[in-house]
């Protein structure tokens, strides 16, 4: 049944573009079949009942001819793209004006949402490679939807900078399909078993994180990455900083070198130093930008060094944090991407040196952006506090002392450049002019609530969440 | 012999592509990649591919080349003092990339790649590569679908936008 994840997003929009396109109430019923497609892909994440996952559905199943890769790792993701692809959605909702171009973002939102879904499930590189196209597509496209010249170069960059990751790849996978005569993950994991020094397997390795490196973000693979995010319409910067970074870069880059890759010193070593390198380059860089967005791109550059950092480390536990931590960003990014869309809409500019004071007229965006600040910090009792210190206890365990202490010292230079948003943006004395300014509509107000509350239900009930969801992550190491 | 044959086709293929990212005209360049594909398909019809070949003259070489040239058609031709100057701008960009080109190919014939991987058994399959296509990697010519449907919608949400834009 997994199947119907991948059929019903295809079919919803072929039926949506076939049948409803012209109607005048298209938008409406574009917005609420994607919000129960969503919605659907949360819940059967959330409960991860067997009779969904395991039952197969003989007809389908046999038309795709084709068996999936679906464990904890999986769930956690489906969960993240569900929410961030809702929040994206409720936030296109209140920005967007024109109904024709929500039709169509929509569209493309459940594209981009299926592409992401397909990489998270498939076991097969070549099949992991296609939807990584079909993602990366349908994120150009986003980006560049409002044709203005700045989103256009943003879209650009990200698709020289994906072609360059893209051919990476697929020189990658032809010499893995040389050695292993196939590309399933089990047949790769034993052409590289067989082969164990072999300086073509580990010239193909390289090849292949240098482009995860470059899909992730990470510095200095980061070039398309401040502009793509300050650049997109803010949906499409909810849906990019949350979610797409993430299934394109980062699950990959676990699954690959936990799957495919031998986890060993080597691999470790380089995602230590790419995780630290991307943490402290993108936490210094941020500190010193003035734009709302591009300050928040910068800190997804050094968070996700974060999650690098964790799986790094070579652990169960390490893996366990890098992943909850990566659900963690999913949830305060987006949540600090609605609050900038938000911002930007009731006072048209994302320049911070123009703001201030604004929590006094919207006082929800603050304070959702302060619980979301707080939890990028590492702050207990928040969620961002739990992944941080099951990072650093992993490192600190696996004898990488250094590195340990390095991910503690960024924490505060996360909190320097976090403070400075705050002060710049939501605090201090009213700026003149911003007197009328009001509230974002309930739309906004709600996902922006919603998203404090997972953060901080998500630190407070810590255990439950841990036992449940992120400590099985590690399994895929016993695999 | 056969050795020659591939070593001058490859070298044959770099020109190619050369020619066509340093090309002055987009039309030369179109060209230049119409070649291009032409010497791929030959290499990909010497490795015992026919049909893949095929594929890659048709789609590559003809339908890609049809749809550049139509495009080319309807924008402005540049003036001479434009080409000339894009053409310097571009030499001034690339000037490097023959020096960089023979030193990795001196860096490799040093090396002398080793063989030292084994060759894994394919898993028992057809040959034939309409049953691959459509038996084995079903879930992927989905994929491209879904691709397809992507692009479509891209062509009509940037056209669209630039003829409201025009009016």
């Amino acid at each position: 049944m997994p199947s119907l994840l991948i059929l019903i997003p295809l079919f919803g929009v072929i039926i949506l573009n076939l049948f409803f396109a012209a109607s005048p109430r298209a938008k409406k019923y574009a917005f609420w079949a994607a919000f129960c497609l969503f919605i659907l892909q949360m819940l059967v994440a959330i409960f991860h009942h067997p009779a969904f996952w395991n039952n197969s559905l003989d007809r389908v199943d046999a038309f795709f001819n084709a068996s999936f890769l679906i464990d904890h790792l999986s769930f956690v993701m489906f969960l993240c793209i569900g929410m961030v692809s809702i929040a994206s959605l409720f936030v296109a909702r209140y920005t967007m004006s024109d109904d024709t171009g929500m039709f169509k973002f929509i569209n493309l939102l459940i594209i981009a949402s299926l592409g992401m879904t397909g990489i998270v499930m498939v076991k097969d590189v070549f099949s992991l490679y296609v939807f990584m196209e079909i993602t990366a597509v349908a994120s150009f496209l986003l980006i560049a939807f409002p044709r203005t010249l700045d989103s256009l170069e943003g879209s650009f960059k990200y698709l020289m900078l994906s072609a360059v990751a893209t051919v990476l790849m697929l020189t990658s996978i032809g010499i893995l399909l040389i050695v292993s005569g196939s590309t399933s993950f089990s047949a790769i994991a034993n052409g590289i078993a067989e082969s164990r020094n072999s300086s073509l397997i580990t010239f193909a390795i390289g090849l292949f994180m240098c482009g995860l490196f470059i899909k992730g973000g990470l510095m200095p693979f980061h070039g398309w990455l401040p502009d793509a995010y300050s650049a997109a319409p803010a949906p499409v910067s909810v849906l990019l900083a949350g979610v797409v970074t993430k299934a394109a870069g980062i699950y990959t880059m676990i699954r690959i070198v936990t799957s495919l890759f031998p986890f060993d010193t080597a691999i470790n070593g380089v995602l230590m130093l790419i995780g630290t390198i991307s943490i402290f380059a993108g936490a210094l860089t941020a500190i010193a930008q003035n734009n709302f967005k591009r300050m928040l791109a910068y800190s997804s550059i050094s968070q996700v060094g974060y999650i690098i950092l964790g799986l790094g480390a070579g652990t169960g536990l390490g893996i366990a944090g890098a992943v909850f931590h990566l659900f963690n960003h999913s949830v305060f990014k987006s949540l600090l991407f609605v609050n900038s869309s938000a911002v930007e809409k009731e006072t048209g500019t994302c320049d911070m040196d123009k703001m201030g004071g604004l929590a006094q007229k919207m006082p929800v965006t603050g304070a959702t952006s302060v619980i979301a600040m707080l939890s990028a910090c590492g702050v207990p009792p928040l969620a961002g506090f739990w992944s941080k210190i099951m990072i650093v206890i992993a490192l600190w365990q696996a004898s990488h002392h250094g590195y340990a202490v390095a991910a503690v010292l960024a924490s505060i230079i996360t909190l320097a450049y976090f403070l400075s948003l705050q002060r710049r943006v939501f605090f201090g004395k009213l700026r003149a002019g911003f007197e009328g300014l009001k509230e974002a509509n309930k739309t906004v107000v709600t996902v922006s609530i919603a998203l404090a509350v997972i953060t901080i239900g998500a630190g407070v009930f810590f255990p439950i969440i841990f036992y449940a969801l992120i400590l099985p992550v590690k399994e895929i190491l016993l695999r | 012999m056969n050795m020659n044959i591939d070593v001058m086709l490859l070298v044959l293929i770099i020109l190619g592509a050369l020619w066509t990212v340093m090309g002055r005209s987009l039309l030369k360049a179109t060209i230049a990649l119409a070649v291009t594909s032409a010497l791929v398909s030959l290499v990909i019809f010497r490795l015992n591919s026919p049909l893949a070949a095929v594929f890659e003259l048709s789609v590559c070489a003809g339908l890609i080349t049809a749809i550049f040239v139509s495009a080319i058609s309807m924008m402005r031709p540049l003036t001479h003092q434009e080409v000339l100057a894009i053409s310097k701008a571009r030499v001034k960009r690339y000037r490097y990339l023959p020096v960089v080109l023979v030193i990795i190919g001196i860096a490799l014939i040093l090396m002398k790649a080793r063989q030292d991987f084994m060759i894994m058994p394919p898993p028992p399959f057809s040959t034939d590569v309409r049953s691959l296509l459509w038996n084995l990697r079903r879930l992927d010519l989905i994929g491209q679908v879904v691709i397809l449907i992507a692009g479509a919608l891209g062509i009509v949400i940037l056209f669209e936008e630039k003829k409201q834009n025009d009016k």
